[in-house]
């Protein structure tokens, strides 16, 4: 007969438990109960939920297969009054009596409120679960003033995600330094800079008296008698176990339950795991211990023994993208014999202490650049005597040593803390499932899927024991900006950065570079659909005075044409134009266009408004030209009429920004006159139909395009190669031509998400291309209302007297 | 500071140039590069040593714990305090020269004299 297990508690701590038991035995008939009606899932990541980064499906640990699969009974939503320890039962708020052999408290933890008044109107919150999540989402939004009392880890995720949200966001913090348990004031202060160039208010050394307004809260009072608004406010001012249940049930409780090394109560009958406990005085709130926890109950509760429970050095890591904080240990540097090893970057925001005792680790805190936490926690853990390696504790070991430090690692330690993946798990993947990327790892084994905090140790031994390990291709854009080009888009987008200096001060070095700048640009621009914040310094000269800067200095003039068709009048304007303005050479391009080479900066403006035509881009990242043959209008051969297309086409796309330039054709029939086989996109009329190729190229490398698909009206045609313009324009990266990005992404998988995907797909392509090119304009237009002193040459006030004489040295 | 030395010129209000931009100034024959960093305001010559580019027109940005601005012809990285060819290093060629700048009222105000020296004492 299988022993009745009932575990009280259907959260991260109390699963996990019940997933190691698993490991050692079936035999137990295990209920679990969660006052929560969700299945089992990642509290640790809530704060990515509200930040938008993640939905409720993605931070499920266990779906409701776990269970059955398992044979566990679970009993959601929920809540157990009453334990009758003598009688061994449980009784549930619906009076259900659930009778017991072993009990497990795994009842979490709530949110301490720290006294004040009016903290039952509405509006007011904590976040601690999904459901507190789900009710800040749907009250969060621009114009909303949020409130965060606490500027805690939890605090300040909170914070993070009402701002993505649209809230003008507030940071109310007691102590003088935020995430004063984890930071030094120096550390904090770093920390501070971060949030508040993010946007976001905050206030440390303030004390919350009262929530203000009616039944809905209007404002917060401060001790100091100052008020501030808020019609949102969030308390993440700290947890305190939930051990009152406990009570209940006779076991020793102080401020949590009390449990020894085996996680065993006063009760021989009952444990608890996870925030509830307290062990040694020593209270839990950070998901690491948690785990180790989990491992010690399984193995006391099953009769496996032989693990212990010795308390947890904490470590803490903050979840919001683009701020690194990460702290472990004990970094206290008064006491005797303690000493700090500094390194610290103010204009990068970087700062690193080390606190050493008799040359080990005991304390760590990384803001800025927390790329090396588990090198420090490797230390930690194994108490490493770093006296050898004095003079480089805060500069990485060199590559052959990679993965030195994880040898030492035993095979039980535990890598994946959210997971409970144990180095010998890894190994073990290694070895018998051929794992040797992080994907598969994952996949595997689900270390790393958790907060992502072991990522990098995970690689590390992936490096060390994969024989075929392959790195993840990761480009970053640049080291000022230092992430891929499809996270920076991302983060654009979930933390709606609308100017390319916000990304930068956020994500970057604060100050960018030529190749950083106009590639933020180009995406901040795509990604709102040309509703951002143009900045004209991050762009190149050419996108700055709209002309192709020479090697001489002097700029390009080339008119727009479409199709490449153009009439007497034109010409003759421009003829007119070129002898007005001495232009040196009138050149016809490859793209049938006409080119005035050689045209001072101050004539620019002059010259568009001479010629009264548009932009034809020619400097652009973006739509250069659609060139067509005549087609059926006047070609013998002709099939369809490429003129009249190729100029519909030019004209949907014109003034548009690509990730890199891109050159159309369109040719009325398979003959090919104007070469839209080897264009970024070509339109080939035959009887009856029309193919759309894409990726095609004449420059350095000559290729074939590959063909998107064959429609048969011309209308058809033109929207495949819209909608395939948009899917280049939203997924490529900067300066990545057309035919690279074909290549990358691989056609089949571009018709599947263009031409051949869903109706909405294809809608809501077809949607941002309209909205960018309605917010789109001709540029030279930009000869009415000039940008200051874009075209000219700064004339001093003042005559200088002596100039000639001092050019003349 | 030598006042003999001193030779402040008036060049325009701190408006003309927007911010982390670069605009070109003509000073009898030379032609300055001079730039709006927010918080300081820098001026060299506007010609890049490799290929003489003009530094106005280039991207301003950081490179190492340098200011710098890149030429916009062969992306040729000058740093906009000493003038160096920070980036590729060894083939820069000269520094550009740079010049003192300050803003006075809301003018900014440039001193070639003491550029030149600077250049006559080294």
């Amino acid at each position: 007969m299988k022993k009745r297990l009932v575990v009280i508690g259907n959260g991260m701590a109390g699963v996990a438990c019940v997933e190691q038991i698993l490991k050692h035995t079936q035999n137990f008939d295990i209920t679990i109960f969660g006052d929560e009606t969700h299945v089992n899932y990642n509290r640790i990541m809530l704060s990515s939920v509200l930040a938008g980064e993640k939905e409720f499906d993605d931070i499920v640990l266990n779906g409701i297969d776990w269970y059955r699969q398992n044979d566990i009974t679970p009993r959601l939503g929920l809540r157990i009054e009453s334990i009758d320890s003598v009688a061994k039962t449980v009784t549930d708020v619906d009076g259900g009596v659930t009778p017991y052999d072993k009990l497990i408290f795994a009842t979490g933890s709530s949110a301490f409120i720290p006294p004040m008044e009016g903290v039952k109107k509405s509006g007011v919150f904590v976040f601690r679960t999904y459901d507190d999540t789900r009710q800040l989402l749907e009250l969060s939004g621009p114009g909303i003033k949020a409130v965060v009392i606490g500027g805690g880890l939890l605090g300040l995720e909170a914070a993070r995600g009402l701002q993505v949200q649209g809230c003008d966001v507030t940071v109310v913090h007691l102590g003088d330094t935020l995430m004063d348990r984890q930071l030094d004031p120096a550390g904090g202060g770093y920390l501070r800079a971060k949030m508040e160039a993010m946007g976001m208010q905050v206030l440390c050394g303030r004390s919350t008296e009262a929530l203000l307004g009616g039944s809905h809260v209007e404002g917060i009072r401060f001790k100091d008698g100052e008020v501030i608004e808020a019609n949102l406010v969030v308390i993440a001012a700290g947890i305190k176990p939930n051990s009152a249940l406990a009570k209940t049930a006779g076991v020793s409780v102080n401020r949590g339950i009390i449990v020894n090394d085996l996680m065993e109560t006063s009760d021989p009958d009952i444990y608890a795991v996870g925030e509830c406990t307290e062990h040694n005085g020593q209270l839990f709130g950070l998901v690491a211990p948690l785990w180790e926890q989990g491992k010690v109950l399984a193995a006391a509760i099953t009769g496996v023994g032989g693990l212990s429970f010795n308390g947890s050095s904490p470590a803490a890591k903050l979840k919001i993208m683009g701020v690194e904080v990460f702290s472990a240990g004990n970094f206290d540097c008064s006491r005797p014999g303690v000493e700090a090893v500094k390194y610290e970057d103010s204009s990068l925001g970087i700062y690193k202490k080390l606190v050493l005792k008799d040359g080990h680790l005991e304390g760590v805190i990384l803001v800025g650049d927390a790329s090396d936490d588990h090198r420090y926690m490797d230390w930690l853990r194994t108490n490493k005597d770093l006296t050898s390696q004095r003079r480089h504790l805060l500069t990485p070991p060199p590559a052959e040593d990679a993965g030195g430090d994880v040898a030492a690692i035993p095979e039980s330690e535990t890598i994946c803390g959210c997971m409970g993946v144990t180095k010998g798990d890894i190994i073990h993947a290694i070895h018998t499932h051929g794992v040797c990327n992080i994907a598969q790892l994952k996949d595997k084994t689900r270390a790393s899927t958790g907060c992502g905090s072991c990522t990098n140790m995970c690689k590390s031994l992936l490096r060390a024991v994969a024989p075929e390990f392959e790195e993840d291709k990761v480009k970053v854009l640049c080291d000022c900006v230092p992430f891929p080009q499809d996270k920076i888009r991302e983060m654009i987008q979930s933390q709606r950065l609308k100017s390319v200096q916000e990304v930068l001060d956020i994500y970057g070095n604060g100050r960018g570079c030529e190749v950083c700048k106009p590639a933020i640009s180009y995406l901040v621009d795509v990604v709102w659909c040309g509703d951002h914040e143009e900045d004209r310094s991050a762009r190149f000269i050419n996108d700055r005075v709209h002309a192709n800067i020479q090697k001489d200095g002097t700029f390009s003039v080339v008119p727009r044409m479409r199709g490449g068709v153009t009439t007497p009048a034109e010409l003759r304007k421009i003829a007119d134009v070129a002898d007005k303005y001495n232009v040196p050479l009138v050149k016809v391009t490859g793209s049938q266009r006409i080119d005035l080479l050689g045209v001072k900066k101050e004539d620019l403006p002059k010259m568009w408004e001479d010629l009264g035509m548009p932009s034809g881009q020619a400097y652009a990242k973006g739509l250069r030209m659609v060139k067509t043959c005549v087609g059926d209008e006047y070609c013998r051969f002709g099939t369809q009429s490429a003129l009249s297309t190729g100029i519909e086409l030019e004209r949907r796309l014109e003034n548009l920004y690509t990730p890199h330039k891109t050159k159309l054709a369109v040719v009325g029939c398979p003959r090919n006159c104007a070469e839209a086989t080897v264009k970024d996109i070509g339109l080939i009329g035959q009887e009856g139909s029309w193919q759309v190729v894409v990726g095609g190229a004449a420059g350095k490398g000559v290729r074939k395009a590959d063909l998107l698909i064959t429609v048969e009206t011309t209308e058809l045609a033109l929207e495949a190669a819209e909608v395939f313009f948009q899917y280049y324009r939203e997924n490529g990266h900067y300066l990545e031509r057309s035919y690279d990005f074909v290549e990358r992404i691989g056609i089949e998988k571009i018709r599947r998400e263009t031409v051949y995907s869903t109706d909405d797909v294809r809608a809501g392509l077809l949607d941002r291309l309209r909205k960018s090119k309605d917010r789109s304009s001709d540029a030279w237009l930009e000869r009415n209302n000039p940008r200051a002193t874009q075209f000219v040459q700064i004339e001093p006030m003042q005559m200088q007297y002596q100039g000639e004489e001092l050019a003349a040295k | 500071m030598n006042t003999l030395t001193e030779q402040w010129i008036q060049i325009t209000p701190t408006s003309e140039v927007p911010l982390r931009e670069g605009r070109e100034v003509k000073l009898g024959s030379i032609n300055i590069a001079l730039f709006n960093l927010g918080d300081r305001w820098m001026a060299l010559e506007n010609r890049c040593p490799h290929g003489h580019g003009p530094l106005a027109d280039g991207i301003v940005g950081g490179y190492g714990t340098a200011t710098t601005v890149t030429c916009p012809m062969h992306s040729r990285r000058i740093c906009l305090d000493s003038g160096a060819v920070v980036k590729p290093l060894g083939q820069g060629g000269p520094c550009v020269r740079t010049f003192p700048v300050k803003v006075e009222d809301g003018i900014v105000m440039l001193d070639i004299q003491d550029s030149k020296a600077r250049e006559v004492a080294a």
